[in-house]
């Protein structure tokens, strides 16, 4: 069997595309968490960590249930855009956002909090409206913490095995990701494209937990960051 | 009369109970730590709440149990100095004092520009530096200018000087006074030192548990 680089670059690209979800929907739900107290924030807070702790198949089944054939948010793409998630590119990258949310919102959301509530009561007490206070105070001095979150969402994501492979299937050159072929060609007996993978993965994965950690401590000396 | 404020705040083991009131010049409150003195300045500037009363800055109700009125933090019109200063650390000194400058064809009674005010508090060289690169008497004057670009028409201040050395506080003592009447509006100074107290203010109330145990009208003209 040759050597095949696709699933390398679908991989990147349900990484990427998973971190770009991830990223729009957590630092506002997150902002809203940090700064508001409400009935049942608890509850939300739990179903929104939930994927980090329940086994991958259990996510890969919730989420046939609901995008498959008859499932409510399946049959609603069926029928108003005439398309489908399961077994497609789409429904991996759906299933990788789902499973990096929570560490990317957990991350995010204790960013936040951290921020100094002074530096924000300044800036209102300077004329600003919340909005403005969000996107000039807080975000950039959360930074830290949202950049550390987007590394883990992007990791993980490109790691997620089961419940991609439950949503979007093993099918080589269309959803077939690297986690998924390092899998099935040992299970078929090509260890070597097997250890190829393995190596590429590991590196990867490898670079972005030093890539994060370096900037962690030059952050720390640099301009940048909470505190002063 | 410039600010006039009679509330009551319930706190966890006192009840705040506030009548002040000021036509120009700076009136301090002095008290020990836990008095309640943040918390009065905090209540006027609207980052808390009192528990019933009213507030007036310039002949304007901007708070009122009875009327349910309580116009926002960014309406009120109040400069706000930090204890810890709360300079905005990502951004630079300019960019800091800029912060709070209306925006064009608001209203505003003076025609300030950023380097008027970093002039008028020397601190023009440190333009574009960050507040760590800064020391303490620099930060609280950025502090300053911070609040004065918003072109308030009140200054609270809490606690302006205690994180200094003695040097630098005397000097910051003189310019505040300095300051004050040469901006022409009212001053409200938190401290827990009677000496300053006693050095800046026009009036003094000290306070003790949320009551105003004694106060003191002098007349600095002499």
């Amino acid at each position: 069997m040759e050597f095949s680089f696709i699933p390398i670059i679908l991989s990147l690209k349900v990484a990427f595309a998973s971190v770009i979800i991830v990223t729009c929907c957590s630092i506002p739900i997150a902002g809203l968490m940090a700064k508001h107290e409400f009935l049942g924030k608890d509850v939300v807070e739990s179903i929104i960590t939930l994927p980090l702790v329940l086994p991958p198949s259990v996510v890969g089944f919730m989420l046939l249930v609901f995008f498959g054939k008859n499932g409510p948010l399946g049959k609603l793409l069926e029928q108003w855009f005439h398309t489908r998630v399961v077994f497609t590119l789409a429904g991996a990258v759906i299933a990788a956002a789902v499973v990096a949310f929570p560490l990317m919102y957990q991350s995010v959301k204790v960013a936040i909090e951290s921020v100094d509530q002074n530096l924000e009561k300044a800036a209102r007490t300077l004329g600003a409206r919340e909005l403005r206070v969000f996107f000039t105070i807080t975000l950039p001095l959360a930074l830290n913490g949202i950049i550390a979150g987007l590394v883990l969402a992007f990791a993980r994501s490109l790691g997620e095995f089961g419940a991609t492979l439950m949503i979007a299937g093993n099918i080589p050159g269309k959803t077939q990701t690297m986690s998924l072929a390092i899998y099935f060609a040992n299970e078929a007996g090509y260890t070597g494209q097997a250890s190829i993978l393995v190596m590429i993965m590991t590196v990867f994965s490898f670079l972005a937990i030093y890539g994060l950690n370096r900037w962690g401590k030059g952050s720390k000396r640099g301009s940048r960051g909470g505190g002063e | 009369m410039m600010f006039k404020a009679h509330f009551r705040k319930k706190l966890p083991t006192f009840e705040l109970d506030v009548d002040i009131s000021l036509s120009h010049g700076i009136l301090v409150l002095v008290g020990p730590s836990g008095a309640g003195k943040t918390t009065i300045l905090q209540c006027v500037a609207g980052l808390q709440t009192p528990s019933w009363g009213e507030i007036n800055i310039h002949g304007k109700t901007v708070f009122s149990s009875e009327r349910c009125q309580d116009v926002p933090i960014r309406k009120r019109r109040i400069g706000y100095v930090f204890q810890d200063y709360a300079l905005f650390s990502h951004m630079t000194v300019e960019k800091n004092v800029m912060y709070g400058k209306p925006k064009k064809g608001s209203t505003s009674n003076k025609v300030l520009t950023v380097s008027n005010v970093l002039e008028m508090l020397k601190i023009e060289h440190l333009r574009n530096r960050y507040p760590r690169q800064i020391s303490g008497g620099e930060k609280q004057r950025v502090a300053l200018a911070r609040a004065l670009m918003t072109e308030p028409e009140l200054l609270l201040l809490d606690e302006p000087l205690s994180a200094l050395d003695q040097d630098t506080r005397s000097t910051l003592q003189q310019e505040l006074l300095k300051l004050q009447a040469r901006w022409q509006i009212p001053f409200i100074v938190v401290t827990h030192d009677v000496q300053e107290a006693e050095m800046l203010g026009d009036q003094i109330i000290k306070l003790d548990q949320g009551k105003q145990e004694f106060f003191k009208k002098l007349d600095k003209a002499q």
